[in-house]
Formats: structure tokens, C-alpha cells, sequence
């Protein structure tokens, strides 16, 4: 049953989506610029008879989804940036136990304190790892609130097809604006079998025999015995690599002059493209959806299709990195495609005027 | 016949990595002794701390689950809120509950989550060789504390009396210290962590009972010079007994359900 749209505050939708996805344990700590979020669920979840609690700590709180996920339970965090440092203590355990689970990072400035408006500046944290040891997240980034509804409903399936965390890497802007948006249908209630996981034991044997133990933990102390089961799960990042890549397409084909950019800069850009288009100039959009795995390989098609890009960010610089890695991945005519990069930082969100009056400088044209 | 004795179902028959005189094993079979006499064991969830105990998960027949160092308690929290018909077991040491997993612990307790921890109070990190331990006595020596636990002058503060200290806390229900020194408290100490695990299994409320155990490596005496240092020095300061009973039913009740010898 499809539903009408309706107007809803980017925190809000990231909450209703997730109860509608099956979320049976969130667990939160206020922090600006999501408390709207912790609060929706405080309200549903106990409402709907499922388990909230307001953590003592980030690290409790991310401590606790890995609990009620070990127990076969769809939880999920959210916090920002500086909430989302502590939390890495347990994402990393969760990805060395390959505990599931969802964590929302609706960014603000940082370092430090920071500041409490929207920011990009937690790239590098969300896709390479973020914690200690040698591991990645599958990371959405939702442009707007739709697509924050729509990917942390996702968010859920993709961690228990996949047994790794995943991150919603929102920001300060989508969290806090109101858009319209269509909910996705509820799921039906009712677990579905976990059998990795700890709990029932007596549910998972049969025929008289009792089922072995399960031991959910990332301790492994024989080098050789670690290498391999983290060779294993590499080899599993392989595969999402292959299968979960996703991105958005804006006029590439047309563009003299292609912006890379996701999130709330994603959406400067398609601004300034559409202004550049009344002054005869064309620009394109490759938006990343997933920022890891990274949409490299279109990026090398773009190259090799001649295209130079202009990576526009809401920090110094990080996404950047990952579209030079793909240009120098590419072969024929993307070798030595041309990259630049434009970012606000702080809390500034860049303008479509500065963004289009830099594709303007980098093109020549004034 | 009549078996009046057998290895726990709960428990792994295998040699257990624990140093000789070491507690954890007289605490690992008291555990599993009573989770056997409740019938729980396929509905128990083990939480095994960083620590010595983090082999736990190879010494219990039962399902575990491994968090990070001091976060067994919101590990607990998080495992129990989803499986509220097991019993939960947070196992933890010193270091663990008392020093890393302090906010943890307190917050668990408050919120009165309905599981059980078994707190083993060594007065020493084990696993990473010796350090102080916030339940240390004074005077106590350690490989960060050489010339002995000093809180005045070396500023390394005083033992925490955990179960008195959570007493404070409206969410607790049942605290209890026993030990482990000889077989009439080991026999109390049985009886403190079933009557956790019935009050667990009511739903009655925080549960924690912790136990005084010798750790004769760390502390470098004999298995036996351990035993009477425990007796000697750390029962005087850590009082052994039901620091709070809130629970609806009494020990003798707690006694005769499954026959506690």
C-alpha cells in the first residue's frame, strides 16, 4: 500500500524509515545536530513496544546495538561526528565480529568541538574503517530526506545480507530540513532467522541433538587463523564492491566539465548546473550513493570518455582522493584526466555561484 | 546408584588456560553448576569481559557474546532487552567493571537491567600482567604501583567497594560478595549467584555478585600464600555477605529450588 507524501524534517524520516524497517533496539546520546532523531525514536520505538534506551555514552550506546545485533536483534545508533569518534570503538568490534547493525552520522564541522552546522569532514573516518584494524563499512550518502528515508530502510538489509555495519553519512543540513517524502511500506513484524546468532539455542537444534554454541567476538590470537578470517571478509568486501556500488548521473555525457560531489554538495552542484545551462555552458553531476564501495569504475569511464572533474566537498578535501585514485585507475584516453577541487569548510556551505564561477575559471570561461 | 558428583553440562570438558590457584575456575564451574540446576543452559547468554576471562567462550557450553573492554554491561544490556526470556550472564573483572566499564556498570545498574553480573575481584589486572586495579588495596604492590598502592602521596586513590557503592542505586536489587578462599564460602558463593540467576529469571532486577578470587601469579606468591592473603588482607576490607537484598523471595526459598548443597 503506497502512501501520500508527506512533509517531514530529514531526522524525522532517517526514524520513521528505520522503524518501518524492522529496527527492534535503537540506542542514542544527545548530541546537535540529531536530537530530533533520538527523540522520534524515543517516542516510537517505546510506543510500538520496541527496546529504547538513552545510553550513558557513545560508547555504551554503540556497545549496546552490538549486543541487542549479536542477539539477533535489527538495531541501530545515530549520533554526530564527534559522537560518531567514540562510537568507532565499537564499529570496529562489530566489523571483526561481523555483527550488523546500522549507524546514522548526520555530520557537523569538526575538528574537535567543531561546530554544530552541516559539514562533509568525516569522509575519510566513514569509508576507511573509522576504527582501528584493517576493515570497511558499506556508507550511504543520502542527498536529501527521501533518500535518507529510503537508504537507512535499505541500510538494514544491506548489513544483515552483507554481516558488516553500515553508516548513513548524513549531515547537519539533511538532518535538519523539511522536505516532502514518501515512507516506505512497513515491513511485517516478527523476527526472521538469525541462526549466527546468539540466543534460541534450543530453537536451533534438531532431531535431539543440541546445536553447537555460537561465540559472537573478534578475538582471534593465532596470526596465521586471524589473517585468513580477515582475508575472508575481504574477500566478502570484494563481492560488495562488485554488486553494491551506486551512483547518479547528472548530463555527463554533455559536460565539458563533470562535478563529483554527494549529499547536501551534491545538490550546490546540480544548482549550478542548471544556471551554467542558461549561459550556454554544460556541467554534469557524478554523484556518489555509496561512498564505499566508491563508484571508481565510472569514474575511469568518464576519463577514459575524455571528461575532467571538479570534486566540490563540505571540508578540505577527502572525497577528492578517491576520484584521483579512480582517474589513475584509468586506461587510454582517462590517463592523467584532470581532477580539481573546491571546498567549504567549517560549517559554510559552498554557493552555487562560487562553484559554477569555479567551473568557469577551470573551463576558461568568464 | 546416586552421582554425587559430575562435570557440569554447562561446562567444556577441557583444560582451562587459568594459572594454577587461580579463581576462575572454582567461579566458571559455580556458574555453570547453577545454571545447570535451573535448566537454563539453552537459554543462557554468556558475556565474556576483556580480561583473563575471555577465554570464557571456550569454556561454556553455551552461547556467548564478546565485547569491547568494560562495555560488557551495555554488550548485557543490549543482549537481554532483546532476548528478555535468557539468562544473561555479564562476567567481569576488575579492570573491566571497575576502572574502564565504570559509566557502564553504574548506568546498567541504575537502569536496573534485569541480568546478572558475576564480578571477579582479584585486586589486580591478570591478562595484561599485573597493573593496579582500582580494587588494589593500599600498601598492595603492582607493576604500576612498585612501591605499593599509595593514594596520598602517588595520588592512586583508594579501593572501590563496588557492591556498596551500587547499593546506593534504586535499580539494584541483589548485591553479594563471596569468595572463593575456602569451601564453606565457596558454597555461599554458590548460593549468591543462584539466587541472582532465580531473581534474574523473575525479572526482578539488577543482580550482581561478586566474588574474591586469588590471582597467585600477579600477586607472586604460592597458591597457598595466595589463599591466606586473601583471607588476611582482602576480607577484612571487602566484607563478604548480602549487601542488599531487595528481592520477593528469601534465601531459604532460593535454597530449596534445585537443591543448592
Amino acid at each position: 500500500m503506497s502512501e501520500d507524501k508527506r512533509l517531514m524534517k530529514g531526522n524525522e524520516a532517517i526514524g520513521e524509515a528505520a522503524i518501518r524497517a524492522g529496527c527492534d533496539a535503537y540506542f542514542g546520546y544527545p548530541i546537535t545536530p540529531q536530537n530530533e532523531l533520538t527523540a522520534y525514536m524515543a517516542l516510537h520505538m517505546l510506543d510500538e513496544g520496541r527496546v529504547f534506551i538513552q545510553a550513558e555514552a557513545e560508547v555504551s550506546a554503540m556497545s549496546m546495538v552490538f549486543g541487542a545485533a549479536s542477539a539477533g536483534g535489527r538495531a541501530m545508533t545515530s549520533s554526530s561526528s564527534p559522537g560518531v569518534s567514540l562510537k568507532q570503538e565499537g564499529i570496529s568490534y562489530a566489523s571483526g565480529a561481523d555483527v550488523p547493525c546500522v549507524i546514522v552520522n548526520v555530520q557537523r564541522a569538526g575538528p574537535g568541538l567543531g561546530g554544530i552546522s552541516p559539514a562533509q569532514g568525516d569522509y575519510f573516518q566513514a569509508t576507511r574503517g573509522g576504527g582501528h584494524g584493517d576493515y570497511y563499512n558499506i556508507v550511504l550518502a543520502p542527498k536529501g530526506v527521501q533518500e535518507a528515508a529510503d537508504l537507512t530502510y535499505e541500510a538494514f538489509d544491506l548489513a544483515e545480507k552483507w554481516r558488516t555495519p553500515v553508516i548513513v553519512l548524513a549531515d547537519g543540513l539533511i538532518g535538519q530540513m523539511m522536505e516532502g517524502v514518501v515512507l516506505p511500506e512497513a515491513k511485517p513484524a516478527g523476527r526472521p532467522d538469525r541462526p549466527w546468532a546468539a540466543g534460541d539455542r534450543a530453537k536451533r537444534s534438531k532431531g535431539g541433538s543440541v546445536a553447537p554454541a555460537n561465540h559472537i567476538s573478534s578475538l582471534i590470537l593465532d596470526p596465521p587463523v586471524l589473517e585468513a578470517s580477515i582475508r575472508t571478509r575481504f574477500e566478502r568486501y570484494g563481492r560488495i564492491e562488485k554488486e553494491c556500488c551506486r551512483f547518479e548521473s547528472v548530463n555527463v555525457d554533455k559536460a565539458d566539465l563533470v562535478f563529483v560531489a554527494y549529499g547536501t554538495s551534491s545538490r550546490v552542484c546540480l544548482g549550478a548546473i542548471q544556471q551554467a545551462r542558461k549561459e550556454g555552458l554544460e556541467l554534469g553531476l557524478m554523484r556518489p550513493i555509496t561512498l564505499w564501495p566508491f563508484p571508481s569504475a565510472e569514474i575511469a569511464r568518464l576519463a577514459e570518455a575524455g571528461k575532467r572533474f571538479l570534486a566540490v566537498e563540505m571540508s578540505m578535501g577527502q572525497m577528492v582522493q578517491d576520484v584521483r585514485l579512480a582517474v589513475a585507475g584509468a586506461s587510454g584516453a582517462g590517463v592523467g584526466a584532470k581532477v580539481d577541487f573546491y571546498g567549504r569548510c567549517g560549517g559554510v556551505i559552498p554557493s552555487e555561484e562560487e562553484v559554477l564561477a569555479e567551473a568557469r575559471r577551470i573551463l576558461g570561461k568568464r | 546408584m546416586e552421582a554425587i558428583y559430575k562435570h557440569p553440562a554447562s561446562l567444556v570438558d577441557v583444560q582451562s588456560k587459568y594459572c594454577p590457584g587461580c579463581g576462575h575456575g572454582v567461579i566458571h564451574r559455580l556458574v555453570a553448576e547453577a545454571i545447570d540446576e535451573l535448566g537454563v543452559q539453552d537459554k543462557a547468554i554468556f558475556l565474556n569481559p576483556v580480561g583473563c576471562a575471555i577465554w570464557a567462550d571456550l569454556y561454556f557450553d553455551m552461547d556467548t557474546v564478546q565485547v569491547a573492554h568494560g562495555r560488557t554491561p551495555a554488550g548485557a544490556t543490549g543482549v537481554k532487552r532483546m532476548r528478555p526470556d535468557h539468562l544473561v550472564v555479564c562476567y567481569q573483572g576488575d579492570g573491566d567493571l571497575a576502572a574502564i566499564g565504570t559509566a557502564e556498570i553504574v548506568h546498567a545498574a541504575n537502569r536496573g537491567e534485569k541480568f546478572t553480573v558475576v564480578f571477579v575481584n582479584n585486586a589486580i589486572y591478570g591478562m595484561t600482567g599485573g597493573q593496579m586495579a582500582p580494587t588494589t588495596l593500599v600498601g598492595q604492590v603492582a607493576t604500576t604501583a612498585p612501591h605499593g598502592r599509595d593514594p596520598d602521596v602517588a595520588g592512586m586513590g583508594y579501593p572501590i567497594r563496588v557492591c556498596e557503592m551500587l547499593a546506593t542505586l534504586a535499580g539494584t536489587k541483589y548485591l553479594a560478595r563471596g569468595s572463593v578462599d575456602t569451601a564453606a564460602n565457596v558454597r555461599k558463593t554458590k548460593q549468591y549467584i543462584k539466587k541472582a540467576f532465580q531473581a534474574q529469571m523473575r525479572g526482578e532486577g539488577f543482580t550482581m555478585v561478586e566474588v574474591l578470587s586469588p590471582c597467585p601469579t600477579n600477586w607472586q606468591m604460592s597458591p597457598v600464600q595466595a589463599v591466606d592473603w586473601l583471607k588476611d588482607k582482602m576480607i577484612p576490607y571487602y566484607g563478604l555477605g548480602e549487601i542488599k537484598d531487595e528481592l520477593s523471595f528469601s534465601a531459604g526459598d532460593a535454597a530449596k529450588v534445585g537443591g543448592v548443597a
